[in-house]
C-alpha cells in the first residue's frame, strides 16, 4: 500500500497538464466497459461528515454550513443523477431522543436538495451506539447496492459495529454480490472509514479491512470512495484508489501530522476553509471518472 | 482465542497475551509479567493515561473497565484487546522500543470517546 498526494495522482495517472480538478481514480487504469443499454455520461455529488448537532469553536456556523452546501449543489448548471452523503450526517450523543432529533432534523434540511435521488449511509457517530437502529428507522438499510447507467455501486457499514468492522455477515453479503459482477465490471464501493489502515492510532482503519480489500482485489475496475478523515485524500491498494471527502462541519489535520487528531481551527480569514463537496463525473462508455472539488462557499 | 493463535497474531518487538483475571482488588504480579501497571478505562479516560517505562523493560498493564466493553488498542506495537468490563485484562508488553506509542479505546463508547486514548513513554 502507498500514500499518494494530490499531485503525484495525476502524475500517475497523465493527468498532470492543467487538469487541476481532474484525476482518473482506479489507478491509471479504465472502468472496463459499461455494458448497459443506458451508459450514457453522467455525474454524482459525495457530501460528507456533516456531524449535524455539533457545537464547538471549531465552526461558529454549525447550522448554517450544510444549507450553504445545498445552496451551492442547488445551484450547479446542471443537476447531478444523484448525491451520496458517506456518513456522520449526526454528530454523536449518548442520549438516544436527542439522536433521533438530530437525524430528523438533518433529514429535513437534505430534502432541500433539488436531486430526488439521495442515498444515505452511516458513519460510528450515527450508529455505533446502538448498531444502527436510529439510522435504519430515518434513512434505512445501513448496506446496500444499486446500479446506475451501467455502473454498480455497493454501500458498505463498517460503522454500526462499535468495534469497526464490517463482520462476517456482511462480507458474506458483499462476496455474494460481487461474484455476480464480471471482473472487468466498473463497480464504485462507499463506505465510511478507510478500509485500509490510514492511521490506525487515530482510529482512521477498519478493523476487518484487510479482508474487505482482498475481496475486492479481483476487480480490476473499483473505486473507493469515503470519508470520517475529514479531509480530501488519494491512496491505492494496488490497483484499487481510495478517496476520502471533506467534511461540511470541521476539517481534520493530516494524516500522522500531529499526535492527536483533534479538529483544526476555524480560520475568521478565511471562514468555511477546508469544508467542501465533490463532484464525481463518470464516462460509462469510456471507462473514466473524474472528480471536481467544490468549496461551501465560493471565494 | 487459543493462546497460539494470539501470540500468532501478534509479532514484532512487542508481545502481548491479554489474559483475564476475574474479580476485584489489588492486582498482583506474577512471574514474568514485569512491573504491573493498573489502569482504569472508564467513559471517556484511562487512567493514568500517561506511563513512563524505560527501553528494554517488560509491562503488563492489566486494566479494569468499568462501563463498558472498551477497548485497548496501541497499535503502533502491534498489540489490542477488548476490555470486557467487571474484569482485569492483561496485556504482558516486553523489550520495549524508545518511543512514544498512543494507545485508545477502539470501541466506540460515546460523546468522548474520541479522546479516550492515552500515551507509552518510553526512555533510553
Amino acid at each position: 500500500m502507498n500514500s499518494i498526494d494530490r499531485r503525484r495522482f495525476l502524475e500517475l495517472c497523465g493527468l498532470g497538464g492543467g487538469a487541476v480538478f481532474a484525476s482518473a481514480l482506479t489507478g491509471c487504469s479504465s472502468l472496463g466497459t459499461a455494458k448497459s443499454a443506458d451508459a450514457s455520461d453522467f455525474y454524482f455529488v459525495q457530501l460528507s461528515d456533516v456531524h449535524w448537532g455539533f457545537r464547538g469553536p471549531e465552526n461558529p456556523d454549525p447550522i448554517g454550513t450544510l444549507p450553504k452546501a445545498i445552496a451551492a449543489v442547488n445551484a450547479l448548471p446542471r443537476q447531478p443523477d444523484f448525491i451520496v452523503f458517506t456518513g456522520d450526517l449526526t454528530h454523536t450523543t449518548d442520549d438516544p431522543e436527542e439522536r433521533r432529533r438530530r437525524m430528523a432534523e438533518f433529514k429535513g434540511v437534505a430534502a432541500g436538495l433539488k436531486v430526488p435521488t439521495v442515498h444515505f449511509m452511516p458513519g460510528e457517530h450515527d450508529a455505533s451506539l446502538d448498531r444502527g437502529a436510529a439510522f435504519q428507522e430515518y434513512f434505512g438499510a445501513t448496506h446496500y447496492t444499486f446500479d446506475h447507467k451501467g455502473i454498480h455501486f455497493i454501500v458498505l457499514d463498517n460503522v454500526s459495529d462499535p468495534g469497526a468492522r464490517v463482520g462476517t455477515e456482511q462480507l458474506e453479503w458483499l462476496k455474494a454480490d460481487l461474484e455476480r459482477q464480471d471482473k472487468d465490471a466498473p463497480i464504485v464501493l462507499f463506505t465510511h472509514r478507510p478500509l485500509f489502515d490510514l492511521v490506525p492510532k487515530w482510529d482512521w482503519a477498519t478493523r476487518d479491512g484487510a479482508q474487505v480489500i482482498a475481496t475486492l482485489m479481483p476487480y480490476r475496475n473499483l473505486t473507493v470512495f469515503y470519508g470520517h478523515i475529514h479531509q480530501e485524500h488519494h491512496h491505492l491498494t494496488g490497483h484499487i484508489a481510495h478517496h476520502s471527502a471533506k467534511s461540511l462541519m470541521f476539517p481534520l489535520p493530516a494524516p500522522g501530522s500531529q499526535e492527536k487528531r483533534t479538529p483544526l481551527p476555524w480560520n475568521p480569514a478565511v471562514p468555511y476553509q477546508g469544508l467542501g463537496f465533490r463532484e464525481v463525473d463518470a464516462e460509462p462508455r469510456t471507462a473514466h471518472l473524474a472528480i471536481q472539488e467544490f468549496p461551501v462557499v465560493a471565494t | 482465542m487459543k493462546r497460539r493463535d494470539v501470540l500468532r497474531c501478534l509479532g514484532g518487538v512487542a508481545v502481548a497475551l491479554p489474559l483475564l483475571e476475574l474479580g476485584v482488588g489489588h492486582v498482583r504480579a506474577a512471574e514474568g509479567e514485569g512491573r504491573v501497571i493498573e489502569l482504569e478505562a472508564r467513559r471517556f479516560r484511562y487512567t493514568p493515561n500517561e506511563i513512563h517505562a524505560r527501553a528494554g523493560e517488560t509491562l503488563t498493564l492489566a486494566i479494569r473497565a468499568v462501563d463498558f466493553v472498551h477497548g485497548f488498542s496501541m497499535p503502533e506495537l502491534g498489540l489490542r484487546s477488548d476490555l470486557p468490563p467487571g474484569r482485569v485484562t492483561r496485556i504482558r508488553v516486553a523489550d520495549l522500543p524508545v518511543g512514544r506509542w498512543t494507545f485508545l479505546c477502539d470501541n466506540f463508547c460515546g460523546e468522548g470517546h474520541e479522546e479516550m486514548n492515552g500515551m507509552l513513554i518510553v526512555e533510553a
